[in-house]
């Protein structure tokens, strides 16, 4: 067994005159070796990455010149999102709208009170109550079935449901790579197919800013 | 009277089959770990919900790091002096094409470049190369150009575009790497994001259930 043989040097008959070889047993203690295996065992898994990095897929659309071709949007389904310093998000529904008695310019934040994935929920809940079927739902469907070929006959019928829903996400200079991905994951979050990423104008940058000022 | 004799059994355990199976695993262990590379240019990228692994075979990453510097890597060698001939030939550069194709990846402008080439390889970090130009208020956005190259190697070749940015890193780079991507229709590329659980009760989430019940 795993031992040492140490009865081995006891091997003296009486009588005999011949001095017999010590014999050694040939076992070792193997558990010194098992723990070093474990050891480097433990070692290993702690230092195997186990995540591998996955890719998010964007789409870019084709930059058109003239403003005639751009996508015009509904008033009511869009919400704009725009991004500032210190992982700071303001929205505004539908267009901004600055005047005396105050604006449309909200505050709102990537968890917490007033987050990001609420307003999109409750947006698109809105958009979708607000839906008024023509015939443009049809080919909408027909993408969305080509798109999703094992989608239900439900699922494509309810395709059409939210499309007057567009999220506008404007980072300015100051916001981090991490708030636009965040961004952009929301939409994944929420099956929000309709998206863009738009440069900020100046007027809400600036709006940002004082925003930002006032805060401090 | 005599009691019957209980044989002493021993309490060490023969401990070579331990011993197997931790060698067993120990070498399933270190044959199937990779390593994490030892990255040149340091990107703790953000998460995301994607569950898609990002592809590892005809890459072209565009990696932004925490200073919002710009580099091109990409795993395919050949590529790579094809890149220094074309720019040789168009700009006159006088890069050596043999030892721009063993650089990990590419991160000087173009006047700076074919100094950036013969440096040493301990400098070859993001700490020491001054990263590709994209801000458009500096100066030219050069990486314009570096995809409109790229493209041209890789034409008639599968090609995967990744973007992997800094959590950090400002929004301006990123606007210059997409702007770049725009002008060369790189329309749809993958950024690359540590993966993330989807939050329970969201839409995705009530989809992916759907999913999990339809396979079952």
């Amino acid at each position: 067994m795993a031992e040492m043989d140490t009865s081995g040097g006891g091997g003296h008959k009486k009588g005999s005159g011949v001095k017999k070889a010590k014999k050694l047993s040939t076992r070792v203690d193997l558990t010194p070796m098992v723990d070093l295996g474990f050891l480097l065992i433990t070692f290993f898994i702690f230092t195997t990455t186990m995540s591998q990095p996955t890719a998010f897929k964007l789409n870019l659309p084709k930059d058109v010149d003239r403003p005639e071709d751009q996508t015009k949007t509904k008033e009511s389904g869009t919400i704009t999102f725009l991004l500032g310093k210190d992982n700071h998000v303001f929205y505004y529904e539908g267009q901004l709208k600055v005047d005396a008695t105050g604006n449309n310019f909200k505050s709102a934040s990537f968890n917490g009170e007033n987050s990001i994935r609420d307003l999109l929920i409750k947006k698109k809940k809105e958009v979708i109550a607000g839906h008024v079927h023509d015939s443009n739902c049809e080919k909408i469907r027909a993408d969305f079935a080509a798109a999703h070929p094992t989608a239900s006959p439900a699922d494509v019928a309810n395709s059409c449901l939210d499309r007057d829903l567009v999220v506008v996400i404007k980072p300015n200079e100051e916001s981090t790579y991490k708030n636009v991905v965040d961004v952009l994951d929301e939409m994944a979050i929420n099956v929000i197919s309709r998206y863009a990423l738009v440069d900020i104008t100046k007027d809400e940058n600036s709006l940002i800013k004082l925003t930002e000022a006032q805060a401090k | 009277m005599a009691r019957p004799k209980i044989p002493r059994k021993s309490t060490s355990i023969d401990m070579t089959a331990m011993c197997d199976v931790a060698f067993l695993l120990l070498s399933f262990f270190i044959l199937t770990t990779k390593f994490k590379a030892d990255e040149a240019v340091e990107v703790s990228p953000p998460s995301s919900v994607a569950s898609k692994v990002a592809p590892d075979k005809d890459v072209v990453l565009i990696s932004i790091d925490k200073d919002g510097k710009v580099f091109i890597s990409m795993d395919d060698k050949s590529q790579m002096e094809y890149l220094a001939n074309s720019l040789n030939n168009t700009k006159n550069l006088g890069i050596d094409a043999k030892a721009f194709a063993k650089l990990d990846f590419i991160g000087a402008p173009f006047s700076a470049l074919a100094k950036a080439a013969t440096l040493p390889k301990e400098q070859q970090t993001d700490k020491f190369l001054p990263g590709i130009p994209t801000d458009t208020t500096k100066g030219a956005n050069e990486l314009v150009e570096w995809m409109k190259i790229i493209k041209d190697a890789y034409s008639g070749k599968k090609m995967n575009l990744l973007l992997k940015g800094d959590n950090v890193s400002k929004y301006p780079s990123f606007q210059g790497v997409i702007a770049a991507f725009k002008k060369n229709d790189f329309l749809k590329f993958q950024m690359v994001t540590n993966p993330e659980s989807i939050p329970n009760g969201t839409d995705l989430w009530k989809e992916s259930q759907k999913g999990a019940v339809a396979k079952e």
